[in-house]
């Protein structure tokens, strides 16, 4: 039964492979709202925004890697959904097969759409002037970070879509996620106009957490103040403790729910 | 007899309600049988619980000779399962669904491709075939989804309601598909809403109703457990109804439901004993009781008469149920 883990979630992975190739819009639904929010962020707002030591275009291509990461949870949630909700689940539990590679083949398909995510948008920070200030190896360690991140949102994804097990209702749901992170954390704009409590909060938010280590890696201005919190002052090393604690918990509660989502009548 | 389902005291419960309350089957292999009842019986539960998606809370049940909860991985190897909806990727062509399928039983990558083109050909989807599903006609899913289950040639399929919403051309192509299957010795557990379907595809049923049984038996059985000939007559007015319902009620079969009266207030029907015989002293009740008769039918009683009989509901209240 092990043995089989590897083999079904390739043949997993390469339906998902090839329905991203017959339907490449799917990129462009997950880059578009970015890419609008660079053009409008980084001209319009951005004059009227104040970064402390730096400009904002340089200060907003973290958060716009972490927006494309967070839109995962709506991406494959719908999918998981959907699977679930015109009876695919229920061939694949009929089938002898190992039951976590429904799981694992779509998350690791949803990164490597997150990867070419990527690419395009680095090209688009490219054009509009950004630039990474720092070394290759530093630079490959923010990527891997965006995509550590990208993976702990597939899950999440899989969680909300088993539990929910409508397609429209993932994007609500899955809006409360993605909401509170973009925007009660410092992936668009600095905290220092913040009222002091909410800055506490977003101090501590896990993606302000994962924006300041990829505007560190990256040479990218932070805006943090002089004397910010605790995870703030070791980012790299927080974030990864963070998503890595977060997958501990998401993977085995998802596992549970494909079970019973599976189970139910 | 080679016995390929077995289920005994199966119950299960979801939350407080409890939709099998003791079930026991046991259906001869190289056969079909059907599971007949009304939505919410508690026939999905059952398909559910022998292809191993459901846990029972009581019971045991083996499925070509593996238990379904100790041995779960072996009964897949050996089940195909086609439920309510077609379930396939829409965005996938048919051969890629079939292929998927055949390397998740772990065929082989050229095995799968061999048995998916085989099982194109065999469903005539050849054409088809490197379309992607989303384009497919209703029966043209169905067809692909019980080759999909058949994908691994197991020797037992589950088809839960297989020709729900289809058209009746596709519906018996469809019936078609599944007699060859039987002809070829594999074991079908059907369940469906249409009275016809079990009639034409099973040698033997179950009727459900409340999650237990209410009856069982081949079908010409069942339908003689509800008395001979049916007599239905029309009179010429309403008011005359209940005369003739009377009147029939002096002749009805002993044992059987008494002569009822149809919505629309002009038809009565009865079940008959003694052949020739019960039409004739029938005829004389109602000559005598002098109600006029526009129209007769003498009927061999029908599946829907044992529905009727067995669980009280009417065979158009359990399709618009099911709808």
């Amino acid at each position: 039964m092990k043995s089989y883990i590897l083999g079904d979630s390739l043949a997993l992975f390469g339906r998902h492979m090839t329905l991203l190739k017959r339907a490449p819009q799917r990129i462009l639904h997950v880059t578009l709202m970015p890419i609008m929010f660079v053009i409008l962020f980084g001209y319009l707002f951005g004059s009227s925004m104040t970064v402390p030591s730096g400009d904002y275009h340089s200060y907003i291509m973290a958060g716009v890697f972490i927006q494309i990461m967070l839109a995962s949870v709506v991406n494959t949630g719908v999918g998981v959904a959907t699977d679930l909700k015109n009876g695919l689940v229920d061939r694949f539990r009929s089938l002898p097969m190992a039951q976590v590679s429904v799981l694992l083949g779509r998350t690791f398909s949803d990164v490597l759409l997150n990867v070419i995510s990527c690419v395009l948008m680095l090209s688009v920070g490219l054009v509009i002037g950004w630039r990474i200030e720092s070394n290759v190896i530093k630079a490959t360690e923010g990527f891997l970070l965006v995509l550590l991140l990208g993976f702990t949102m597939t899950w999440i994804g899989c969680m909300i879509g088993l539990l929910v097990r409508e397609p429209q209702g993932v994007n609500a749901v899955a809006m409360m996620v993605t909401m509170p992170s973009t925007f009660l954390s410092s992936t668009f704009y600095p905290l220092n106009n913040l009222p002091d409590w909410l800055q506490a909060i977003a101090q501590w938010s896990p993606m302000t957490t994962v924006a300041t280590a990829l505007r560190e890696l990256w040479g990218n201005p932070t805006g943090n103040g002089a004397d910010p919190a605790l995870p703030l002052r070791y980012p790299v090393l927080s974030s990864a403790l963070m998503l890595s604690a977060l997958l501990v918990v998401v993977i085995p509660l998802t596992t549970r729910a494909y079970d019973r989502a599976a189970r139910k009548g | 007899m080679d016995i390929a389902i077995s289920v005994a005291g199966l119950r299960k419960k979801y939350g407080e309600t409890e939709v099998l309350k003791g079930i026991d089957l046991a259906v001869e292999a190289g056969t079909v049988y059907g599971l007949l009842g009304p939505n919410g019986a508690g026939k999905t539960t059952i398909v559910r619980t022998l292809a191993t998606l459901l846990k029972p809370d009581a019971g045991t049940a083996t499925v070509a000779g593996f238990d379904v909860l100790r041995q779960p991985q072996e009964v897949r190897r050996s089940i195909g399962l086609t439920g309510q909806y077609a379930a396939l990727d829409a965005g996938l062509t048919g051969r890629e669904n079939l292929v998927l399928v055949a390397t998740l039983m772990h065929l082989g990558r050229r095995r799968a491709r061999a048995r998916a083109a085989e099982v194109l050909e065999m469903f005539d989807l050849t054409h088809a075939a490197d379309r992607p599903v989303r384009t497919y006609s209703g029966g043209m899913r169905r067809r692909l989804d019980l080759g999909a289950s058949l994908t691994g040639n197991p020797p037992v399929i589950f088809l839960d309601e297989p020709t729900t919403g289809l058209d009746p051309v596709s519906r018996i192509a469809l019936w078609e598909l599944v007699r060859k299957q039987v002809a070829e010795g594999v074991t079908v557990l059907l369940t469906t809403q249409y009275l016809e379907e079990a009639d034409q595809l099973a040698h033997r049923i179950a009727v459900i109703d409340k999650g237990r049984l209410a009856a069982e038996g081949a079908p010409a059985d069942l339908k003689r457990t509800v008395g001979g000939e049916r007599l239905e007559i029309t009179v010429r007015a309403p008011e005359m109804a209940l005369a003739a319902q009377a009147a029939l009620a002096r002749v009805s079969s002993v044992g059987c439901a008494p002569p009822v009266v149809d919505e629309d207030g002009l038809r009565v029907s009865v079940a008959l004993e003694n052949g020739i015989a019960g039409v004739s002293a029938a005829a004389q009740e109602l000559q005598q009781a002098s109600v006029e008769v526009v129209d007769f039918l003498v009927r061999r009683p029908s599946l829907d008469d044992v529905f009727l009989e067995l669980t009280g509901h009417h065979k158009g209240e359990l399709e618009t149920a099911n709808r």
